[in-house]
């Protein structure tokens, strides 16, 4: 499948892959590597505290990824507050040498959502220092443009609660948000399968983070090759105009010339 | 398939000679075999080589002090068989048949008890999602044909009345027993010893410092450094509780399964002791958190209640020798004639020590050039799978 038509830029980097992979869950270092391959991803992320930066660590995660050839995108995972995210953010630079960074602000360990105030907080903050801020936000439209404002180079509203695969549980919200910024927007979380990603897509996402749907798939491989074309068909659909719902059926052979037997 | 024909074992003799035993003893070398590592997989070498007659040595600082100390001992290849991993499978399934022999065999050699249990696995779930968790994994191994059956929760908790009614459902895995891990190396070192087999108190810088017909690296994570294999540190946070007032626990099958979310295992010993385990980590510190302890006792808690009233003995943190994909590496070094490695076990280091322990013997024994004889199970194993992803050794 050619890439023509299908890059998208995103902080200043023109991406051929609008799949972003998150790397937890995984069974195996070797099932991952195999789904990164399969996804055609070009950028994933990964949490600071489940790498050990420590040189001479052969094997592990960061050899990996280098081996992939993808970009890096650290995120704060597992931070409540701004104060912490924006730590993280600062270590995560230091360690990996980029200064992206996907800003995760939890608010309850339960539904692991967005806590909105202190995400704001800690974006206003990361831009100020020089980050590419990726928000992880909710699907409230007003919270998007709130931090498309402060200067965050895309936004990325949850689908449904990590994990959850429940897919995308407000499609008007996501559309509401992709009128009202002009920064990328990114599906993060929620999606379970296929169609959950080309749904996105359709609703005029212009990317899909996703990671337990492919990383905890049984086959993890095969949902991986199934994300990389639902993107894609999502991406073609959105741009090929569909046709309107109808209340009735409309015959798509027309009934003019046929003969009277 | 073993791809070490042209690897030839340096001991004279190894493998073409029936009358081996003889045959090495002449040779050159201060011992037949030097095994790098003596946790659980390096003194089962030894004591399996010794008892065949080999002059062994087993080097290592403070034998019994790695992953073997820290792990709990669960003997389970039905609810550790996961997606994708058939081949290592297969492996868990057939050291874990050869267990019980292993066990009477090696009690009898050693006089010591093992803390050998067969009362089975619990797999549960406590919410409606941890149950469809379980629910997944069972379902998946019973397909392979495994041993595992689902129960009502009133059979659960006939079978272990010390189960929450929370809890929603689970399954019994009959086969998936356990044993206690530090005896078992005690165990070890006493038959290996009595075997004939010395060991040398001391690190092994170099595998070029050893003086011995074939080299066996049985050292875990230490591997790495010794072979450029990419063996990486996967760190476990471990509890060990102990039921009060000196009497067994109040549950005899080990429990294991998903609490809110997280995975928990509860391996309950006879002398007193639940073993609370694991988290796993991709890193290669040692460091105990609060963190980990509050969700592994808050897991545990919520499975089986009473075990907020046991005492709190031991936190500790190990390093389990992890692989790209999680299965052991056994067989020979390639471009390292003499040296056999057995490491990578990962999470499966206790089951797989009677397998290992016999095919790295027959390998020695019978010598890697035996290519047409080479035990199938090693096909998952062999080293030369990680050819592109070795680092100067």
């Amino acid at each position: 499948m050619s890439h023509e038509g299908s890059a998208f830029e995103l902080g200043g980097v023109t991406f051929g892959s609008r799949l972003i992979l998150g790397t937890g869950g995984a069974a195996s270092l070797h099932a991952l590597e195999q789904a990164i391959r399969a996804s055609g991803t070009e950028l994933v992320t990964l949490a600071l505290r489940r790498v050990d930066t420590a040189p001479g660590m052969g094997g592990g995660l960061l050899d990996l990824l280098d081996r992939c050839g993808v970009r890096l995108l650290p995120n704060t995972a597992g931070c409540y507050t701004a104060g912490e995210a924006v730590k993280v953010a600062h270590l995560a630079r230091e360690a990996f040498g980029t200064d992206w960074v996907k800003l995760e602000v939890i608010g309850d360990e339960r539904t692991l959502l967005p806590d909105g105030v202190e995400l704001l907080r800690a974006a206003e903050t990361l831009v100020a220092d020089g980050f590419t801020v990726l928000p992880y936000t909710s699907d409230d439209p007003i919270l998007a443009r709130r931090l498309a404002d402060v200067g965050c180079a895309a936004v990325m509203p949850a689908g449904a609660p990590i994990g959850s695969g429940l897919g995308v549980n407000n499609p008007h919200h996501i559309r509401l948000i992709r009128q009202s910024v002009d920064v990328p927007v990114i599906l993060d979380a929620g999606i379970g399968t296929a169609s959950d990603a080309a749904l996105a897509m359709e609703l005029g996402c212009d990317a899909v983070l996703l990671a337990s749907a492919v990383t905890r798939a049984a086959d993890p491989v095969a949902m991986a090759s199934a994300m990389r074309y639902a993107v894609e068909a999502g991406r073609l659909a959105a741009g090929a105009g569909r046709i309107p719902r109808r209340f009735h059926a409309l015959a798509s052979t027309p009934d003019e010339g046929r003969p009277a037997l | 398939m073993l791809a070490g024909a042209e690897v030839p074992v340096r001991a004279d003799g190894l493998g073409r000679d029936p009358s081996y035993a003889e045959s090495v003893n002449r040779g050159p070398f201060l011992a037949d075999v030097a095994v790098v590592g003596g946790g659980a997989v390096g003194l089962a070498v030894a004591w399996r080589c010794a008892a065949r007659g080999l002059r062994v040595t087993v080097h290592d600082p403070d034998p019994g002090s790695g992953a073997s100390h820290v792990a709990a001992g669960m003997l389970s290849p039905v609810a550790e068989a996961y997606f994708g991993e058939r081949e290592l499978t297969g492996l868990l399934v057939a050291s874990a048949a050869r267990w019980p022999a292993f066990a009477a065999e090696l009690t009898a050699a050693s006089g010591v008890d093992l803390g050998y249990r067969t009362e089975g696995t619990l797999v549960v779930g406590l919410t409606g999602d941890d149950l469809a968790e379980a629910q997944r994994l069972w379902s998946y191994q019973r397909d392979l044909g495994l041993p595992i059956s689902p129960l009502r929760p009133s059979e659960l908790r006939d079978r272990e009345p010390a189960l929450a009614t929370r809890v929603r459902g689970g399954a019994v895995a009959p086969g998936d027993h356990q044993v206690d891990p530090r005896r078992l190396v005690t165990a070890l070192r006493t038959a290996a010893e009595r075997a004939g087999a010395t060991l040398v108190t001391g690190a092994v810088r170099a595998l070029s410092d050893l003086d011995a017909g074939v080299t066996v690296v049985a050292a875990g994570c230490g591997a790495a450094a010794l072979t450029g294999l990419p063996v990486r540190p996967v760190k476990g946070q471990i509890l060990r509780l102990r039921a009060p007032d000196g009497g067994p626990p109040g549950f005899r099958h080990v429990v294991r399964g998903y609490a809110d979310g997280e995975s928990v295992y509860l391996v309950p010993r006879e002398d007193g002791e639940v073993v609370v385990g694991a988290t796993v980590e991709e890193r290669a510190d040692t460091d105990v958190t609060a963190g980990a302890v509050l969700r592994l006792l808050r897991a545990a808690v919520d499975l089986v209640p009473e075990l907020a009233e046991y005492e709190l003995v031991e936190a500790t943190a190990g390093l389990r020798p992890g692989t790209p994909d999680n299965a052991p590496i056994i067989g020979p070094l390639p471009g390292r004639p003499g040296v056999l490695v057995a490491t990578g076990h990962h999470r499966h280091g206790i089951v797989l020590t009677p397998v290992t322990a016999d095919l790295v013997t027959d390998l020695i024994v019978t010598g890697p050039t035996a290519r047409t004889t080479a035990d199938p199970l090693l096909a998952p194993c062999t080293p030369e799978r990680f050819a592109g992803q070795r680092r100067p050794g």
